[in-house]
């Protein structure tokens, strides 16, 4: 291959006489990232929102293109799919799509930009059928489902770059590992189609390199693992790939709202609405803001709140969040960005915008969580390069201040999270499979190698592999000649599935985001309002009143899945609570906050002047803390040991963010219950968790190192934590996505009714009877990885051998573990066996 | 080892297994509900490939109580059979010639959909609606209209898959599958341990007896 100069090439001329008509010069990351193109290179452009990432690697695919067609570019129409963009989000399709079109038709290039997802029209996707476009901007989901298609290797036959969009966004999760798949496939597709032109017909599955002509270009904001992000994705290409950096660091404000006096004991939740009227003035002096809100239930309340604080906002506020009918989220975009709504309240929603709809003021109400997100939530105003984006930061209790002054700092330094890209995904593998099925079959010794390439599932077992085979041919151990399982079967060595019915139904299943049980909720008199969860629901009488979208609503009856509610004109309501986690807080910004609170107490020691506005506001806080108490520095754990009427309590901090508490308090009681028989109850928050007993506590100097040991991790997390119900949460979203619930098809609920199991019972069977299913390996994996953050915690338990521990006996609550007190969650200790623990249950109900 | 508990309805004497059966001592009657045969071979056959062993143990746990209360009679109220026929009904069948003595009568659900043929082959006799054995009725739904126990009666049911949950402090609340009586009428746990519960709250005058594990435990 020779290498050509990008300024010398004839495509680059074009592009850039074409922007020079418009004023524009391309950016030098852009130049780059075409000079790799044309080199036929593969990697990562590194680039955030509205700095022309997309123009980063559609303009080079056109570059290519014209490079390689030089006198008849012009007139060269169908020329097959080019271009195929992966982006996560089916709204920002139409937007990307739209920008495309523009400039080949002022290029006059013959191109055709398709969109491919589920809202495409069926009499498009025939018409991609017979003439694929050359670009095709599509979801992963929709990828998926090219592949389930008949004589799909044809389709990428002629495919010279896969660009996916936000990978960041799709890195940590299953659709990433989606992308992963259909890029192995893609790949693979376009060697065999080498080897079979070269006359090589046993190349099937024999894997040469060899100078693929396909490129894979992610596009990614930054996140803490750039470089891990770009080999997820070159995996499959066994390339190493360059990472194309646009290197423009926006400036970014931060401005917190500070309540009038600083409460010393903090608790969560009041606050913020009391400082709610604080925000007026900033929407009215911005012509658009977007308000962040972190859960949906909290957004209804904010939205009513403004309104009832300022009613000259009705008709120019609205609010948006993933409950809210998709018409309606639609409407409030599109007004948005004309300008005709001021502000918007919105949950993480509205985090991902596209290049060409800027907001004026961004305004995060209540902590962030995480550096990355609230970077990116800033990211949303200010649009142009240079541009300053300015965000707000109002706290939800005063401690939370502690929290803009750690974001500041770890915005200055960079500090950005990382994105862990999930491994070993059976889930997804055995859809995966199916969906191979159904199309052209599979060869498994082939396709065996070819998945291993990938990065998601490179430590695959060839045991591991021989059981997801068993599991779709013969569906598990069986009852021999009692048995009717159909799946996939195997013919001539293809494994295939042959059955039309089975095939539709895994069709209608492919994909990996599993929502909660939802009902629609529906006016009695006609018109949609949005979804709620069936939980939700089913504890409401009719005639109770509800708030959804900014409404308050009466439940009148659930009828045909549907909840149907009339308008009401009550005072009260009561708020839904939407279950779905809560974003524990980060490891990056837990690091920061406790370095802050570090500097802070330097700052005491040494009288030295204090820069941070929110600390400075804090001082009469941490004075009462050191007076009471005393503040941690950053190589410091402190435990506060107090008494009070409710009994013996134990506070910890270590600033892990509430999963990694959940898991240590339960750890920690178990191995304090080893020493003396104790029981226990427990709280937490992201700052730190509390232990209560009535009777003393015996944690002190001599065994408190012992106590936080990372030493037996596994073992004595396995014994203190209810795994089992955790995991039979998560088998859920592994069960559907692994096509084991089936939700039935339009128009044909009724026939599909003995197939109903709920994904707690398969669960219970399961578990009881085929324990080493991997499905189910899955779900207590995931627990451990997710639900407890293991690594997570070991690191923490690491760190806290090398710290000082500082224990303290307060005579009174501490503004520390305030919040933790109020803000509790109860959960008993409960390593007992299952019959003693209902028992014990019954003596408490007895009481 | 599972334990049992016995309830007195009258002056009859019954037996509840954790099993999921229960035991009329005068009569040697065995009675179950919701066997629902066939279930996983009807969503295997669907691709969906849930352990047959849950069938298979099914089968066994109903042989051993047989054996155990030395029943002669096994009244089924309803749902022996999940849906349409499959191969795992030919077990079933198997499984009845292992009992020629055993008197096996079915009160028809809403799941019985095979034809009579069927039963009659299996030596099953089938009622419709409500059958009487003395003063205790059987049928499969107790809210079927028009149902109703004349002075002294009292019925057996099923279809409904009772369960109850026991909350303990801060949240938690654990679910089981029980045995519900209440003055009129009691409705017995699915026998089938591949079904789900639906949650019931036994009010006044009432009784639930939650099946944990190998026990049975009044709540």
């Amino acid at each position: 291959m020779c290498v050509l100069n990008l300024a010398d090439t004839i495509g680059y001329k074009i592009i850039s006489h074409w922007l020079a008509a418009r004023e524009r010069r391309p950016f030098l990351f852009q130049q780059e990232a075409w000079q790799h193109i044309i080199n036929g290179e593969s990697g990562l452009v590194n680039a955030p929102t509205g700095c022309g990432k997309t123009y980063s690697v559609f303009l080079g695919s056109l570059i290519d293109f014209i490079n390689h067609n030089p006198d008849d570019y012009k007139t060269k129409s169908k020329n097959q799919l080019q271009l195929l963009w992966i982006t996560p989000l089916r709204a920002l399709a139409k937007d990307i799509g739209r920008a495309m079109e523009e400039v080949i038709a002022e290029l006059e290039i013959p191109w055709k930009v398709g969109i491919r997802n589920g809202d495409t029209a069926i009499a498009e996707r025939t018409r991609q059928k017979k003439q694929m476009p050359e670009v095709l901007i599509i979801t992963p989901e929709s990828l998926h489902l090219l592949l389930a298609q008949k004589g799909y290797p044809e389709i990428f036959r002629s495919l010279k770059i896969i660009a996916v969009d936000e990978w960041h966004e799709l890195l940590g999760s299953k659709r990433g590992v989606q992308v992963e798949l259909a890029v192995s496939r893609i790949v693979s597709g376009q060697r065999s189609v080498v080897s079979d032109n070269s006359g090589n017909k046993t190349t099937h599955s024999t894997l040469i390199t060899h100078h693929s002509s396909l490129s894979i270009w992610g596009i990614s904001a930054t996140i803490g693992n750039l470089d891990e992000a770009k080999e997820v994705l070159m995996s499959s290409l066994r390339k190493e790939g360059v990472i194309v950096r646009a290197n423009m660091n926006k400036r970014i404000e931060v401005e917190s709202i500070f309540p009038d006096e600083i409460e010393k004991y903090p608790w969560a939740g009041h606050l913020g609405i009391k400082l709610a009227h604080k925000l007026i003035p900033v929407i009215e002096k911005s012509t658009t803001t977007l308000i962040f809100i972190n859960t949906r239930g909290m957004s209804e309340t904010w939205y009513q709140t403004l309104l009832n604080i300022c009613p000259d906002l009705a008709g120019s506020i609205a609010l948006h969040h993933g409950s809210v009918d998709m018409e309606l989220r639609t409407w409030v975009e599109e007004n948005l960005h004309s300008g005709r709504l001021k502000a918007v309240v919105c949950t993480a929603s509205l985090d991902l915008g596209v290049d060409f709809r800027p907001v004026e003021t961004v305004i995060q109400v209540g902590s962030p969580k995480g550096v990355a997100r609230f970077l990116q939530r800033a990211g949303r105003s200010g649009h142009s390069p240079d541009a300053v984006s300015k965000i707000y930061f109002l706290p939800t209790h005063s401690l939370e201040l502690a929290e803009a002054a750690a974001l500041k700092k770890a915005i200055e330094e960079n500090m950005i999270e990382s994105r862990q890209p999930m491994l070993l995904c059976y889930d997804v593998l055995i859809q995966y499979l199916n969906t191979l099925a159904i199309s052209d079959g599979f060869l498994p010794e082939q396709l065996f190698e070819e998945i291993k390439l990938t990065y998601c599932y490179k430590d695959l077992l060839e045991d591991e592999w021989k059981q997801l085979l068993h599991f779709i041919t013969a569906g598990g151990k069986a009852l021999q000649q009692y048995d009717d399982y159909k799946k996939v079967e195997i013919e001539d060595g293809v494994y295939k599935i042959k059955s039309r019915k089975l095939a539709m139904r895994h069709r209608l299943h492919i994909g990996t985001i599993v929502s909660e049980s939802m009902l629609k909720v529906k006016f009695i008199s006609g018109g949609y309002v949005g979804v709620i969860e069936e939980w939700f629901i089913s504890r409401l009488q009719p005639g109770d009143v509800f708030t959804l979208a900014g409404r308050n609503l009466e439940f009148v009856m659930i009828k045909d899945l549907t909840a149907f509610v009339r308008k009401s004109n009550a005072k009260k309501s009561i708020v839904p609570s939407w279950q779905g986690g809560r974003m524990p807080l980060s490891a990056n910004l837990g690091k920061k906050l406790r370095e802050t609170f570090d500097r802070k107490s330097e700052g005491r020691s040494r009288k030295t002047e204090i820069q941070e506005k929110e600390l400075e506001a804090l001082e009469p806080l941490f004075e009462l803390q050191e007076s009471l108490s005393h503040v941690p520095k950053r190589n410091e754990l402190l435990i506060e040991q107090i008494e009070t009427r409710d009994g013996f309590h134990l506070f910890v901090y270590p600033f892990e963010g509430r999963l990694v508490h959940e898991a240590m308090a339960a750890i920690l009681a178990y191995r304090i219950s080893r020493i003396t028989p104790i029981t226990f109850s427990f709280a937490m928050n992201d700052y730190g968790f509390e232990l209560l007993s009535d009777q003393p506590v015996p944690v002190d100097d001599t065994n408190v190192y012992e106590l936080f040991s990372p030493g037996d991790l596994l073992s004595d997390i396995q014994r203190s934590v209810n795994s089992t119900e955790m995991a039979r949460r998560k088998f859920r979203d592994v069960a559907v996505i692994g096509g084991l619930i089936f939700q039935g098809y339009p128009g044909e609920q009724k026939k599909a009714r003995h197939l109903q199991a709920s994904a707690s019972l398969l669960f219970n069977v399961f578990n009881e009877y085929e324990p080493g299913n991997l499905l189910l390996r899955q779900s207590y994996q995931e627990v451990l990885d997710q639900q407890m953050e293991e690594a997570r915690l070991r690191d923490m338990l690491e760190r806290i051998q090398r710290s000082k521990i500082i224990i303290t006996f307060p005579t009174q609550l501490t503004p520390f573990c305030f919040p933790v007190k109020v803000d509790s969650m109860r959960e008993d200790l409960s390593s007992e066996k299952l019959e003693d623990r209902v028992r014990r249950m019954q003596l408490q109900l007895e009481k | 080892m599972s334990t049992y508990l016995s309830h007195m309805i009258g002056d009859e004497h019954l037996v509840m297994s954790a099993e999921r059966t229960l035991f009329w001592e005068n009569e040697s009657t065995l009675i179950v509900a919701d066997l629902h045969i066939g279930k996983t071979g009807h969503f295997r056959q669907a691709g969906i490939g849930v352990p047959q062993q849950v069938y298979k143990d099914d089968l066994h746990r109903l042989l051993a109580q047989i054996l155990f209360f030395k029943a002669e009679r096994l009244i089924i109220v309803g749902d022996l059979t999940h849906s349409v026929a499959n191969k795992e009904l030919d077990l079933f069948r198997k499984w009845r010639k292992d009992f020629p003595s055993l008197d096996l009568h079915l009160v028809k659900g809403n799941h019985d959909i095979l034809e009579e043929k069927w039963y009659s082959e299996a030596d099953i006799s089938v009622k419709v609606g409500q059958f009487g054995v003395k003063q205790f009725l059987f049928v499969h739904d107790i809210l079927t209209p028009g149902i109703n126990a004349e002075k002294g009666q009292y019925f057996f049911s099923g279809h409904l898959h009772p369960g109850i949950s026991i909350r303990g402090r801060g949240r938690q609340s654990l679910h089981f599958p029980c045995f519900y009586f209440t003055k009129k009428y009691c409705v017995l746990p699915a026998f089938s341990r591949f079904t789900g519960t639906y949650k019931v709250e036994p009010g006044e005058g009432e009784k639930a007896f939650a099946i944990i594990d190998k026990d049975i435990v009044p709540v």
